[in-house]
């Protein structure tokens, strides 16, 4: 059984209707990208898994359990982690006071404690930050806060939307070794990429969305290979 | 003008009568900041359960046997006391009920829609005020001790100014403290600043939007109460002109922020002590709703504002 699934799923915002019949699953331990241009729905997929933009149609399942109209806060709570496009760290509250938020819903202290211990290891900088206002933190550095935040809640799965976005060269290359490093410590990560290139390589599996639909899917290798994605998404 | 501006004692006794106008317009003030802070609404409905706070207080103090002029000694605080907590708890509970019915229907409807509930609420919570106890000014027994300190010359500090100022001070920090470190503290401030992404924390918004609304009320209705033992006099349409000042007190020190809020508080009742006492009483609504304006057009994140980037 998948670990996370989704089957025709419809969903809208308002009256614009933003995903078509998608159907996708993740496997326990994977990696899976879902790459597409501006607009394509990647942002969205992710928010009806998370409950954010519940699907209209269709259903959302967590280890075969329907979750398709659970609340976001148990969503959280069934051990799925949303990283969110554009950061969205508390930019008023302390770093400290961030990665306290990311672990709001566990009760075991000492645990938090260790995988605070760990998110500092993952990323020094934020370390070194923890007493900083969030709002003043580099973009970069936010983006460091806010994976690290959504590594709290100690996840079983990970959605991670665009972490590469706005980060120099160097950054981008390490956050997706921080990525990797995550998901071999168990972790099972949907990632969403404008990097589609990096994506690909980084991931085992990949959906490839377009105007809310999905149009190609395989693994990473039969992607690369497939002459469309290339035009359309590598660059090639 | 009453009273020769140039006699220090009685303006000694003015910011102390200030202090303690500001101290209750902090009560309410806080209230009004710290809803609007995590749904964008002005509550016009906020200065009315301050209202039905005093109002509450009397019957609890008759069925405790409190008596004007006969009850005395330290029972009579833990009467007091015990008063409050039920006082508190009732107006939490309704405003609780209130967000419950009138607003979060409409969380999601254009600013307006909410806004107007809001009003409607006040007008009814005025009108059954109204009914219950009448339109004349209804006295509130008089049971603070009735003693002075004198401050040299002929100004002095009278116990009750001492107590009501000390007591709003307490409920100031003790909020700020439980805000700034407690859990739900933390969750009410994720919640104010990206909704979205405090749930993504497992932060139950719902839950956390009805806590802000019950701490918020608890003040306020602690703040009624403050105020009928004070002035000794509670009227069904106090809420109208206290909540309106309580506002532009909240607007003045940045609507959202705590710290503010008391501060705008402060300045507000020392600014109604002044025109009072140096000018009208007539005068003060002209002043207050000037300051009001001129904070909207030159500094409408107010005195402290937000000063941090919000992402
Ligand atoms: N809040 C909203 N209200 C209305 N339409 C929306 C909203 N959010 C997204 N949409 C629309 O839904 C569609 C999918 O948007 P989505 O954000 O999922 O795209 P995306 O693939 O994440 O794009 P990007 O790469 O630019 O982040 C778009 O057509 C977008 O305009
Ligand atoms: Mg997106």
């Amino acid at each position: 059984m998948a670990l996370l699934e989704l089957e025709n799923v419809d969903t809208y915002y308002g009256r614009v209707h933003a995903l078509h019949g998608i159907t996708l699953h993740i496997d326990e331990g994977e990696i899976v990208t879902l790459i597409g241009s501006n607009g394509a729905g990647k942002t969205t997929t992710l928010r009806t898994i998370s409950g954010l933009t519940p699907a209209a149609k269709g259903q959302v399942r967590l280890r075969g359990k329907d979750i398709t109209h659970v609340a976001p806060d148990e969503i959280v709570r069934l051990g799925i982690g949303h990283v969110p496009e554009g950061r969205r760290i508390f930019g008023r509250l302390t770093v400290r006071d961030n990665l306290f938020l990311g672990a709001f819903t566990r009760k075991d202290r000492e645990g938090i404690r260790r995988d605070q211990e760990h998110v500092f290891k993952l990323f020094p900088r934020v370390k070194e930050r923890l007493d900083q206002i969030g709002g003043t933190l580099s973009g970069g550095e936010q983006q460091m806060l806010a994976i690290g935040r959504g590594l709290m809640s100690r996840p079983r799965v990970l959605l991670l939307d665009e972490p590469s976005l706005g980060l120099a060269p160097i950054l981008v290359d390490q956050i997706f070794d921080i990525i990797r490093d995550i998901n071999q410590e168990g972790t099972t990560i949907l990632l969403i990429e404008q990097n589609a290139a990096k994506a690909l390589a980084v991931a085992n599996r990949g959906y490839v969305l377009e105007t809310g639909r999905i149009v190609k899917e395989g693994p990473t290798s039969t992607l690369l290979e497939s002459p469309d994605v290339q035009k359309a998404y590598l660059g090639i | 003008m009453p009273r020769a501006a140039n006699d220090p004692s009685f303006f000694v006794q003015i910011v102390i009568y200030g202090l303690a106008n500001g101290a209750i317009y902090a009560l309410i003030a806080l209230g009004y900041t710290m809803v609007y802070g995590i749904v964008e609404l002005i509550n016009f409905a906020h200065g009315d359960v301050f209202t039905l706070g005093g109002f509450l207080a009397l019957p609890l103090i008759a069925a405790f046997g409190l008596r004007e002029d006969q009850s005395t000694g330290l029972g009579v605080y833990l009467v007091l006391l015990v008063v409050a907590l039920i006082v508190m708890l009732l107006t939490g509970s309704l405003n609780v009920l209130i967000e419950r019915v009138a607003y979060r229907p409409l969380r999601n409807a254009p600013r307006l829609a909410p806004l107007i509930t809001a009003v409607g609420m006040s007008f009814i919570l005025e009108g059954l005020m109204y009914m219950w106890q009448g339109a004349n000014n209804v006295h509130f027994p008089d049971l603070l001790p009735s003693g002075r300190i004198s401050l040299g010359g002929s100004a002095s500090i009278g116990a009750k100014d001492f107590i009501v100022i000390a007591l709003a001070v307490v409920l100031v920090v003790v909020l700020t403290t439980f805000i700034n470190n407690s859990k739900l503290g933390k969750a009410m401030r994720a919640t104010a600043q990206d909704r979205d992404a405090a749930q993504l924390m497992g932060v139950n918004i719902n839950r956390t939007i009805a806590a802000t609304f019950f701490i918020g009320a608890v003040l306020a209705g602690a703040g009624g109460m403050i105020f009928g033992l004070y002035f000794n006099t509670v009227r069904f349409d106090l809420g109208f002109q206290s909540g309106l000042f309580a506002f532009t007190a909240a607007v003045f020190g940045g609507i959202g922020n705590i710290q503010g809020a008391a501060l705008g508080g402060l300045f507000i009742g020392m600014v109604k002590a002044f025109s009072d006492a140096y000018f009208t009483s007539q005068l003060t609504d002209v002043w207050i709703f000037s300051i009001l304006i001129l904070v909207l057009v030159f500094r409408p994140t107010g005195l402290l504002g937000m000063r941090v980037p919000e992402k």
